[in-house]
């Protein structure tokens, strides 16, 4: 599917002070959420949540704090099964398969979406061990191939000319930007389809916001990205599609142009425009 | 008026108060301290009055006979060969034996038990094994090895070292793991790794550090045993590698020569104490080092 056929010339539009740099039309849905419902205990966190997530394009998930925007992330790659107690119910299907289902081959899952944490949460082992540690999980490569694969990986992460003559050293050394890009150098090394980035520059300086903000853009070519964050600047600079999320529920989800410009709902505009959250 | 008011000036009430309250509590500030120091002291000058005694006493029973000659009968220069290598031996297998089980119910306990009711007893047994009373052990293992057999011997003194390792290890690999922070465990199953290569790829080297200073300060802990020993592998006089007949062990030996009335004796048994504790203390500072260069 190629995305530039889709793509209107509408002008950037703006509302409230945060203007939308995707005018894109929406792509055909990757991953199908359909009635999710998730459950700390007996605590409701998720209420009837039904989102398509478009094929290589960013969706932004925003919302204020303990809105589920999160606790949604991590059902997609069934990081709630850590934790006993927390469940969750309805369908979520990537390419014909329900994520949710109780078959699923978690692992497998895993390779096939990949998930980037708030704080940078390098492995304590050399740099190129940290990208090769995924790869050895779900693939068997010779030297020459785990090589290549690991300059790729840090160079689609936009790193390799930073680390390219230190990859035997330990990646605890690597700054809190640097060590960020490696987790999603790490993350893309096992080739994925899907990116989950759960707020990725909450920790970061602006500099280093912006360096991942540009690497989001750059990988949207191969890979279906879904992003939680605060920050509705970094949503209207990043995301294609942009859901909004309160108490639980999903207010409102459309295209980032729209979304920033015409929000349908009162709680959609009045987040966007800072009246609370 | 006012001209009074300001010929008047001079410390008010308040300020009185507070200048002898102020001068009250300086007063106990230094009280306080010289007791402190004074404490200090006290407990200094007893640490460096053994270490002094130690030192000086060991140096003089220390000579190259010590390290090249076993122990012989009083009055024909022996040394203390075989105590040495009798407790390299034994501290060897003891923590040999030890960690790896210490290692594996340090694991169960802070990535398996979640608090279940199997997890508690076992964290509680360990942790009252802890701090038991060594010579209970040590009629632990004669009860279980050496009554049986019907002889004193090497392993069993090694596996009495080991019951005192374990516990040691348990905690201490329990406590390293558990302050591995989640996200790290959560990043690598996001990468769609199973527990068990979490654990052992991702967590044990997190934890490495400190996991290796407790079994570091487990292997300083009984290099001094003599309790323990005493009713397994006894002790011997004579040179022997045999695991199946009793070993000698610098402890045990101390503990027979420091009584005897034979001077030489005496002082191999200081010379053995200043090597015990040069040892141990080479262990903890090796400890201290590699919990500094995790830090």
């Amino acid at each position: 599917m190629d995305t530039t056929t889709n793509q209107t010339n509408q002008a950037p539009a703006s509302f409230g002070g945060v203007e939308a740099r995707s005018a894109a039309a929406l792509n055909p849905s990757r991953i199908s959420i359909r009635n999710l419902d998730f459950f700390y205990g007996a605590n409701k966190a998720l209420k009837g949540i039904n989102l398509d997530i478009p094929d290589r394009q960013v969706t932004g998930m925003i919302g204020p704090s303990g809105c589920g925007k999160s606790t949604l992330l991590r059902v997609l790659n069934r990081m709630y099964d850590l934790y006993p107690g927390q469940r969750a119910t309805g369908e979520a299907i990537l390419d014909g398969q329900n994520i949710i289902g109780k078959d699923t081959d978690l692992n497998a899952l895993r390779a096939r979406i990949g998930m980037v944490f708030q704080k940078p949460t390098p492995f304590p082992m050399t740099i190129y061990d940290n990208i090769a540690f995924g790869v050895r999980l779900h693939e068997r490569l010779n030297k020459a191939e785990m090589d290549e694969r690991v300059e790729w990986s840090i160079s689609r992460a936009a790193l390799w000319t930073e680390v390219k003559d230190r990859l035997n050293t330990s990646a605890m050394g690597l700054s809190g930007g640097q060590q960020q890009r490696l987790c999603i150098a790490r993350t893309i090394a096992v080739r994925p389809d899907v990116i989950l980035l759960d707020e990725p520059t909450s920790a970061l300086d602006p500099i280093s916001t912006l360096k991942i903000e540009e690497l989001i853009d750059e990988l949207k070519s191969d890979f279906t990205i879904v992003i939680v964050t605060h920050n509705m600047q970094q949503a209207a600079r990043c995301a294609d599609q942009v859901a909004f999320f309160y108490i639980g529920e999903l207010v409102e989800v459309g295209p980032a142009a729209r979304m920033f410009t015409a929000p349908k709902e009162r709680r959609t505009q009045e987040y966007i425009t800072g009246r609370f959250g | 008026m006012s001209a009074t008011m300001i010929g008047s000036i001079g410390p008010t009430k308040d300020q009185r108060i507070s200048k002898s309250l102020g001068r009250r509590r300086k007063l106990s500030n230094r009280i306080v301290s010289v007791l402190c120091v004074l404490a200090t002291v006290i407990g200094l000058v007893f640490l460096a009055s053994i270490l002094f005694t130690l030192f000086w006493l060991g140096f003089n029973g220390l000579s190259l006979t010590v390290f090249t000659t076993s122990t012989l009968p009083p009055g024909s220069n022996g040394g203390l060969l075989n105590a040495i290598v009798g407790s390299l031996i034994q501290t060897a297998i003891g923590t040999a034996i030890g960690t790896p089980i210490g290692l594996m119910v340090g694991t169960y306990l802070a990535e398996y038990a979640h608090g279940s009711a199997i997890g508690n007893a076992v964290r509680f047994v360990s942790d009252v094994l802890l701090s038991a009373p060594s010579i209970l052990i040590g009629l632990f293992v004669y009860e279980l090895m050496v009554a049986p057999w019907g002889a004193f011997s090497g392993i069993a003194g090694s596996v009495a070292l080991a019951v005192i390792v374990i516990p040691i290890v348990v905690r201490t690999t329990e406590d390293m793991l558990r302050l591995i922070p989640v996200s790290l465990r959560e990043a690598a199953v996001a990468l769609g790794a199973p527990k068990w290569l979490v654990i052992t790829k991702i967590c044990y080297r997190a934890a490495k550090d400190g996991i290796m200073t407790g079994i570091l300060l487990a292997v300083a802990r009984i290099a001094g045993e003599t309790a323990p020993l005493l009713f397994t592998s006894l002790g011997n006089l004579n040179w022997s590698l045999s695991l199946a007949k009793p070993m000698a062990s610098l402890p045990v030996t101390i503990y027979q020569y420091a009584g005897s009335a034979f001077q030489d004796w005496v002082q191999l048994a200081w010379a053995g104490a200043l090597l015990i504790t040069v040892g141990v203390l080479a262990l903890n500072i090796l400890a201290r080092l590699l919990l500094r260069g995790s830090k």
